[in-house]
């Protein structure tokens, strides 16, 4: 299919100034509107002329959904802060700095001033197939181009795939899982909060959505709890390029020490299925047990259970449980197995 | 309203993807439409039953026969039962996620395909060699059989025959949940070649992209039209003067007099 850049479609403009008004003009518009936070997705499919919808509600204006604010013993950061807000806020930098690690992360500085935590999170996949418009499963076909024979899926999933093999490409998604983060979510019924790992969708729950988030309804914010503040963190990104790339695999971990062995941990990685991956098998299999290479080794061997790489993704195995290793053990010693 | 839904493939060419699932709802609608129709007119009009007493006379010069009738093998019925679960839970691991009920739906329904499709194999060998086969089919002999119920529906006395041991109404549905299965059964393994089971290596180029439009069409049609036709059964099972054919399905038998009233002992073949 030709693809025309640039020269995005017409389409109604809705720039509301409070969440009620932003609501109120998704209930209206219903499924032919979409949601313009930061726009670094959004462009791409607008400019594409893939998604083409007839109303785009632009939350730049919202000033209730931005900045950063203390929340009980924890932190409360509007979904429409910039990941350059989030990198430089003083309390994330002291006691969630995993936080500030894959916020830094995400992308090259221009685009932390653009791009929002909440897009961040909520953003699509990369798949290049479903990225071009083709038919494919995600887009509401009957096929995956990318788990086919001569498909390049040299990014995709090798976890809990399910028809679709896309991955999720945030940075942030991992860190906020082991933050034990909660998204504030609110339609016009009210609001809900779902805890982080429960934000995302796979395909086999529902193959056309990345997260919870159902037609009308907004994240307006993300909490973040104290129970994991200050903890031993561990965030690592592995991507072709240092800047501006999205993740092969990315690992976050938070861990509470007791001495020499590991209290609690909390872990996920993102990069190696089609939502970010809390690994409650590793939390458990480290609790209690000293933070040494041993106990890295068997983290990572149970990372990597019931992994089915694709033709060209294989080396994701590898990689994760690698990142996983390290996660665990807390530094970034070199595997060569 | 749309019927199919259309996509793009890399090369450009428009194809089909599946149905719309606009059909659902009208599948939906024109089920429980039927409903309504069919228990209003039963309320409203004054169709033919035969009296105590013509039974009773029925009964009594047949005293020969057992108390009662064996129906329903044990075999039959736990066909029955087993399609039953399995058709269920098909229907509801297709619909419920386009109704909005989301949940890991895909690996239930191709188990419950399996169960669906291994029993009909078994239902086939059961019915060829065990059973009277042509009993259940309808044809083109049945037409003053067809024609004595429509009388009897409206009221009228009609001396033309009465059933064997299947009424018409149950062999003209078997006929329709028989294409419709086998289409909705036939399609799904070829899909099943599609997504990772245990069974198959995936070959998502089994078929070309036209053919396999056309494969999930014809699953999707046939599992809109399961909708519909099982809420028919499920209605017609519960209704009261139908109930005995209900039971006789979980206990196997009908007593002597449902059996005179309502078939015809010559035509019936066990």
């Amino acid at each position: 299919m030709a693809v025309i850049r640039d020269v995005m479609a017409p389409f109604e403009l809705f720039q509301p100034t409070s969440v009620d008004a932003a609501l109120e003009l998704l209930d209206r518009h219903g499924s032919s509107a979409w949601v313009l936070a930061g726009g670094l997705d959004s462009f791409d499919w607008l400019k594409d002329r893939i998604k083409r919808p007839s109303v785009v509600v632009d939350l730049s204006g919202v000033a209730e959904l931005k900045g950063v604010q203390p929340k009980g013993d924890g932190l409360e950061i509007g979904a429409m802060t910039t990941l350059t807000e989030v990198v430089r806020h003083p309390v994330v930098q002291d006691r969630y700095s995993i936080l500030m690690k894959a916020a830094e992360a995400a992308a090259s500085p221009q685009i932390r001033n653009q791009g929002t935590i909440g897009g961040n999170v909520s953003q699509d996949t990369r798949c290049w197939y479903y990225r071009a418009g083709w038919s494919c499963y995600r887009a509401g076909g009957n096929i995956c181009y990318a788990d086919t024979p001569t498909a390049i899926n040299r990014e995709h999933a090798i976890l809990h795939a399910d028809r679709c093999v896309a991955v999720n490409p945030s940075d942030t998604s991992p860190a906020l899982i082991a933050l034990q983060a909660e998204m504030v979510i609110r339609g016009r019924d009210g609001e809900r909060v779902v805890p982080a790992e429960e934000y995302f969708v796979g395909p086999g729950t529902d193959i056309t959505r990345m997260t919870v988030l159902r037609t009308g309804e907004l994240l307006t914010s993300i909490r973040l709890p104290g129970t994991w503040a200050g903890a031993h963190f561990y965030f690592e990104k592995v991507a072709d390029r240092n800047v501006w790339d999205f993740p092969l695999v990315n690992v976050a971990a938070a861990t509470v020490m007791s001495g020499d062995t590991i209290d609690r941990m909390r872990i996920a990685v993102n990069g190696v299925a089609a939502t970010p991956l809390r690994l409650p098998a590793v939390e458990n299999a480290v609790r209690g047990k000293k933070r040494d290479d041993a106990t890295a080794n068997a983290a990572g061997d149970l990372a990597i259970g019931g992994a089915v790489p694709l033709h060209h993704n294989g080396y994701k195995v590898p990689l994760l449980r690698n990142l996983v290793r390290r996660a665990v053990r807390g530094t970034d010693n070199v595997w060569t197995s | 309203m749309d019927i199919l839904t259309w996509g793009r493939t890399p090369w450009g060419e428009w194809m089909l993807t599946h149905i719309s699932w606009d059909l659902l709802w009208a599948a939906l609608f024109a089920g429980f439409a039927f409903l309504v129709a069919h228990a209003s007119y039963m309320l409203l009009s004054a169709h033919r039953k035969r009296d105590a007493a013509e039974t009773d006379r029925l009964e009594a010069a047949r005293t020969d026969l057992p108390v009662r009738i064996s129906r329903h093998s044990l075999a039959a019925r736990l066909f029955h039962w087993v399609m039953a679960a399995a058709m269920f839970t098909l229907l509801f691991t297709a619909f419920l996620p386009i109704a909005g009920v989301k949940f890991a739906w895909v690996q239930w329904h191709w188990m419950a395909g399996l169960v669906l499709a291994a029993s009909i194999v078994f239902h086939i060998i059961h019915a060829t060699v065990w059973m009277d086969f042509w009993s259940i089919w309808v044809g083109p002999k049945d037409l003053p059989e067809l024609k004595a119920e429509l009388m009897r529906e409206l009221g009228r006395e009609a001396d033309g025959p009465k059933p064997g041991k299947y009424p018409l109404g149950n062999r003209l549905y078997h006929l329709v949940i028989v294409l419709s299965a086998l289409v909705v059964v036939t399609s799904g393994l070829f899909m099943m070649v599609r997504v990772r089971t245990p069974f198959f290596t995936r070959n998502p180029y089994l078929l070309d992209d036209a053919k396999w439009g056309l494969t999930y069409v014809a699953h999707g049609l046939a599992g809109v039209a399961l909708v519909g036709l099982v809420i028919a059964h499920v209605y017609f099972a519960m209704r009261p003067e139908k109930w005995w054919i209900t039971k006789s399905m979980l206990l196997g038998w009908i007593t002597r007099r449902q059996y005179l009233e309502h078939h015809d002992p010559q035509r019936w073949v066990s």
